[in-house]
């Protein structure tokens, strides 16, 4: 569904991203693993139209969309839930929510419906709901974060280090909605260090370091791949 | 609700003094001094629109002010056009030149963007200057009528003026209200919040950006054709950058990004300079430090600062009941405990 093929990203003359391809199948999740600076934040913000890479393609249905601007290319379904859990933090929750929405805002019934599917996902943004965004804990932020990104009704999401700076518990349930999501029909890339909380719930996986990916497999094959359980897992 | 409520009665109260302000302040010069202040309002709205929601500092407004009222003069007094279809060209040409400025302008961001509307605010400055055939120069521009009545609305005395651009502001207060409360105004809000954040939720940032800008410009260029007919004289100076620096003076002091700021600040600021007339220039030595002050300690401005002490309170007040809620709560269940186990012992 979404490709990624050959793709090469720059900072000036520091080459980010090398020769990067792989693919997501539609109804998947795949996961990207890498330690900080590996360059998976670049990858996805050039897939979503904030970079231009200086080579390759990305391929969406088949169809190019690297040379979109970002707008267009959350228009097709690519939505990006950013890392650092960025959301509006003086507009209230339902506004951020809105605001997730706004690629559908002509839609009002749908936006309803997106909103009480977003809702019965995270109970808690329901209770919440006309609370500043800021005032909510880092939890119930990222799930807000995740839950923004939904509303636009994305065929694929991004989902850049969801249980970063989560307490076990919640990563847990993080993870388990995550599958949720996913098996309700949206196909899943996921960047995470987290490897082995990712795996569990991922079809397929790459290894991101130093801008390259230097293994894939499915989600058995990586965990069961000792390079992979010595660098990301632990023993 | 019942802050709800309460805004709106005090809003209530707050037009029906303007209304009746003419009427109870007998002294000519201070019904005067109110319409031009209503008339920096509107232009501090424009500013604001732009500036405070979408936070992008524009220096150019008071060009684009100067504008609107220039052509305004121009059309009526050498076109010899009928005031009110003069009115409504003058607004929509200075909103065409915004257009073409905005477009090019927005290719720029954050300082660059401040320091690129400044060169075009102060080629306005020149154009107008040097443009002697035109506008007159340093000559300046004299005999633009007063607005022409309407049916049977006239508007020849100074209180019928007020009223006049009283209107202006308060459908100029409706719009920015409206505006700002609706999705189009947490679109601004989000592009101000993050450009980058806005792209990935699919807002076309340029789109925004530009039709914010070109409101705002329109805003302004009212005021200035409102400041054409009122004042009924013009020099170059309008679209000086000491008049770009009053309007932004007045939207700091009143809360950049809020609805209430462009009129606190305004009304404070007129109101003061005028208290402080009598020490002349030297009366900068205060307003400089005051200023200074303000800035460090309410950097969001008398308006921003309230707004913010008030979700301080209302923050402060949630938690207390919470935390009420909790421990009494807790009290129940250690009585309910402490019952049972007595009916247990018997």
């Amino acid at each position: 569904m979404l490709e990624v093929a050959n793709i090469s990203v720059r900072y000036g003359s520091f080459a980010a991203i090398r020769d990067v391809t792989f693919s997501v199948k539609r109804g998947e999740i795949a996961v990207l693993l890498g330690a900080n600076g590996a360059g998976k934040s670049t990858l996805f913000r050039t897939i979503s139209g904030l970079h231009k890479p200086v080579q390759g393609e990305i391929r969406l249905n088949g169809e190019r969309i690297d040379s979109l601007p970002p707008d267009r290319i959350v228009g097709r379904g690519v939505v990006q839930c950013a890392e650092g859990r960025k959301l509006f933090p003086r507009m209230s929750v339902y506004e951020n929510l809105l605001m997730g929405a706004y690629v559908h805002r002509k839609d009002k019934d749908g936006i309803r419906r997106s909103l009480e599917h977003v809702y019965e996902l995270f109970p808690i943004l329901r209770e919440k709901r006309n609370e500043p965004a800021g005032s909510l804990s880092g939890g119930q932020q990222q799930m807000l974060a995740i839950g923004r990104a939904l509303m636009s009704r994305p065929a694929v999401l991004l989902l850049d280090e969801p249980s970063v700076g989560l307490a076990p518990l919640i990563v847990e349930q993080m993870f388990a909605t995550i599958k949720q999501i996913n098996q309700e029909g949206t196909t899943i890339l996921l960047a995470e260090q987290n490897a082995h909380a990712a795996l569990s719930i991922a079809h397929r996986g790459y290894v991101f370091e130093n801008g390259t990916i230097v293994a894939s497999g499915t989600a058995e094959e990586l965990l069961a791949n000792d390079d992979v359980r010595k660098a990301y897992i632990g023993g | 609700m019942a802050i709800l409520e309460k805004r709106r009665l005090w809003l209530a109260a707050l037009i029906a003094a303007a209304i009746l302000f003419p009427l109870f302040v007998a002294n000519g010069y201070y019904v005067h001094m109110m319409t031009i202040s209503f008339i920096w309002m509107i232009a501090v709205y424009g500013l604001n629109l732009f500036a405070g929601y979408t936070g992008y500092l524009s220096l150019a407004h008071a060009g684009f002010f100067a504008i609107g009222a220039y052509a305004l003069g121009i059309l009526t007094v050498k076109a010899g056009w009928p005031f009110w279809l003069a009115f409504a060209a003058a607004c929509l040409l200075t909103t065409l030149i915004g257009v073409f400025v905005g477009l090019v302008a927005l290719r720029t961001k954050e300082h660059f963007f401040a320091i690129y509307t400044l060169c075009v605010g102060y080629i306005i400055y020149l154009i107008i200057d040097k443009w002697d055939s035109l506008t007159g120069g340093v000559r300046g521009f004299i005999g633009i009528p007063a607005p022409a009545d309407i049916g049977p609305l006239s508007f020849q005395t100074p209180a019928a003026q007020y009223y006049l651009v009283l209107f202006f502001l308060l459908v100029v207060v409706w719009i920015m209200h409206r505006l700002v409360y609706s999705l189009t105004g947490r679109t601004y809000i989000a592009i101000r919040n993050s450009e980058e954040l806005a792209l990935t939720l699919g807002i076309s940032t340029m789109k925004n950006k530009l039709a914010s800008f070109v409101l705002s410009v329109f805003f302004t260029s009212l005021a200035g054709a409102l400041y054409a007919s009122f004042i009924r004289f013009l020099g170059p100076d309008i679209a000086y950058v000491s008049v770009m620096f009053d309007f932004l003076t007045y939207l700091l002091v009143g809360g950049i990004g809020t609805l209430a700021g462009p009129v606190v600040g305004t009304l404070l600021v007129t109101f003061l300079s005028q208290q402080l007339q009598f020490l002349q220039d030297y009366r900068m030595l205060i307003f400089g430090p005051v200023l200074t002050l303000l800035i460090i300690f309410y950097p969001h401005g008398i308006a921003g600062g309230i707004i913010r002490l008030k979700a301080k309170r209302g923050e402060a007040r949630r938690l207390q009941l919470e935390a009420r809620q909790a421990s009494a709560e807790l009290a129940a269940a250690s009585r309910q405990e402490r019952s049972e186990r007595y009916a247990k012992e018997g």
